[in-house]
């Protein structure tokens, strides 16, 4: 055990950073006004205020905030009128990322978020600056692996680069540009047919801005991605404009999803996405970067995908048996998808509907199990086996398994998850 | 599955069934009257048929359902199955339980039953065993949590 630290404060630049977005979309919104000379001086003094306002809290609550390592704990103070002391055991840490929006990046500033097992949500620094930023989340790291907080750093091996030209490609094959290429032959119809295309235009303007923003938000977290092999577990960095970087240490994956999506078959193109503990989203918080599983290989050969999955999950078996042939009633699109298989260590399966979507999950890792038999399924004799992980959206089912089997499989299953358990 | 062995929900929460069917049914007999007040005697009477019709089929949903319920206490691990139409049967370690919940509706406690739900790490798993008798549920809710500290395992 190390002897408490003593209090830290984040970067002073710090309020400015969320703040600055805020400030950005004021302006925005109170331009009109100030070029338009119509409020007055009143008006105008009005805005200024409320900037003041919002600039003022932001350094308000930077002061209060303060951090520190005590023991096994990361301790973070925060708040004004409604103080609040958070501790976060260390042991208990299950992903670290270093996050820089594009003004922190300006600064020279990164956001360090800890993400926690159980309901406890993340543990957030922002901002700290980047060498000691980079400086803690090794020390961090260290002390959730129980070694001595001073351990340097070793060097990572990179194993995966996806060039940009990739990302780019696999972007216009993917939903938001498809929707924009729709939109673009319905505009086309609706002059050719003698309408007004601007109109038609101006009516879908919402729907094609949040796709803009989808589109590049996908290429950003895309951008540059890399894997590479730290002792500590693996490294995924990446991002052009916002930059991520996050360690996932060993034993702490709890299903490896492979995703390949129709469009880009003709290329052998694949996806790999990785699901750690925590909770899905925080109350109250609504960024978007929650809310979707972060893609560890955005867009990979299968080669890469392969060597990354034997260091995700090494050894573990394809899902090769396949359900009886009467399941092609209860799920026609489906059924050339479907396959399962489990061995000593994991699970694995497969389904999707017109891509392909393979599930690993350590039995180490599962939670609880469930079998659902629906209606169409008893009649046709079959049943779905569900493997319930703490991951946050991936969801391991072993599909329309015949009936008999599937009641012997969730013995077996269990069985099995419990010596995996114990071992 | 041997189903000789399995424990099933106090026969009061077939009562208790009984009682909020027949609360949504006064509820839809409700609407009937608003409807005989503002339309004519004849819709009135006819839209008052519908809500009883809707109320014994809620009722003998209910009542089939109740029998549907089932737990197993298992020396590593707990079953609970249910449903009728959808059939589930969900396995929960004992050592992967993280609490457990004992709740009341005011209609299970005025027959004196209680909900008991187990909690993991996972959201989808969703184990839970209605209409317990009270005394029952303190039991099941006692042993579990004794159950799980002894086989606790981390994430």
């Amino acid at each position: 055990m190390s002897e408490p630290d003593r209090w830290h404060r984040l970067h002073p630049l710090s309020p400015a950073i969320p703040s600055g977005r805020l400030v950005l979309a004021l302006v925005v919104v109170f331009l009109p006004s100030f070029a338009g000379g119509g409020g007055g001086a009143w008006d105008a003094a009005g805005h200024l205020a409320a900037l003041l306002v919002i600039v003022g809290l932001g350094f308000v609550s930077w002061l209060v905030t303060r951090w520190r390592i005590e023991g096994g704990d990361l301790r973070i103070e925060t708040g004004l009128v409604r103080r609040s002391s958070q501790r976060f055991p260390l042991s208990q840490v299950q992903a670290i990322d270093t996050v820089r929006p594009g003004l922190a990046r300006l600064f020279g500033l990164a956001e360090l978020r800890l993400r926690m097992g159980g309901s406890g949500g993340a543990a957030r620094l922002a901002y700290l600056p980047v060498a000691q930023a980079e400086e803690l989340r090794a020390r961090l790291l260290a002390l959730s692996r129980g070694a001595h907080e001073d351990t340097p750093e070793p060097e990572d091996r990179p194993l995966v680069r996806v060039p940009v030209r990739r990302v780019a490609g696999s972007l216009l094959l993917s939903a938001p540009v498809l929707v924009l290429v729709v939109y673009g032959a319905i505009l086309a119809g609706v002059e050719l047919g003698g309408g007004s295309a601007p109109a038609v235009a101006g009516l879908a303007l919402p729907i094609l801005l949040g796709d803009a923003v989808a589109i590049w938000r996908r290429f950003n977290r895309a951008y540059g991605a890399t894997v590479a092999a730290a002792p500590e577990g693996l490294r995924f960095r990446s991002g052009l404009v916002e930059t991520n970087a996050e360690t996932i240490p060993e034993g702490r994956v709890q299903a490896v999803q492979l995703v390949e999506p129709i469009l880009w078959r003709p290329f052998g193109w694949c996806r790999v996405d990785v699901d750690v503990a925590g909770r899905v989203r925080e109350r109250g918080d609504d960024r978007g970067d929650e809310r979707e599983l972060r893609s560890v290989l955005p867009v990979g050969t299968r080669a890469e995908a392969e060597a990354l999955l034997q260091l995700l999950v090494p050894g573990a078996p394809a899902p090769v048996r396949r359900p009886p042939r009467r399941a092609r009633w209860k799920s026609p699109l489906r059924y050339r998808r479907l396959g399962f298989d489990f061995d000593a260590r994991y699970a694995a399966t497969a389904a999707g509907r017109l891509g392909r979507v393979q599930v690993w999950v350590p039995l180490t890792k599962v939670q609880s199990l469930r079998r659902v038999e629906g209606p169409v399924q008893r009649l046709l004799r079959v049943a779905t086996v569900h493997l319930d992980t703490a991951g946050k959206r991936v969801s391991a089912a072993l599909r329309d398994v015949d009936g008999t089997d599937s009641l012997r499989d969730l013995e077996q299953l269990t069985e099995l998850a419990r010596a995996a358990r114990r071992a | 599955m041997p189903s000789d062995d399995w424990m099933r929900p106090s026969p009061r929460l077939r009562q208790a069934r009984h009682v909020e069917a027949g609360a949504v049914t006064i509820l839809l007999l409700a609407v009937a009257g608003a409807i005989l007040a503002l339309s004519s005697v004849r819709n009135g009477l006819f839209a008052a048929l519908i809500a009883i019709a809707a109320g014994v089929l809620l009722d003998v949903m209910l009542q089939r359902r109740v029998g549907s319920w089932g737990y197993l206490e298992r020396e590593d691990d707990l079953l609970i199955r249910r449903g009728l139409l959808v059939r589930r049967l969900s396995v929960v370690p004992y050592g992967r339980m993280q609490f457990i919940d004992v709740t009341a509706g005011p209609v299970e406690r005025s027959f004196r039953l209680a909900t008991v739900r187990l909690h993991t790490a996972s959201a989808a798993s969703d184990a839970r065993i209605p209409g317990l008798a009270i005394e029952e549920a303190a039991r099941l809710r006692d042993r579990l949590a004794a159950l799980g500290e002894a086989h606790a395992a981390g994430l």
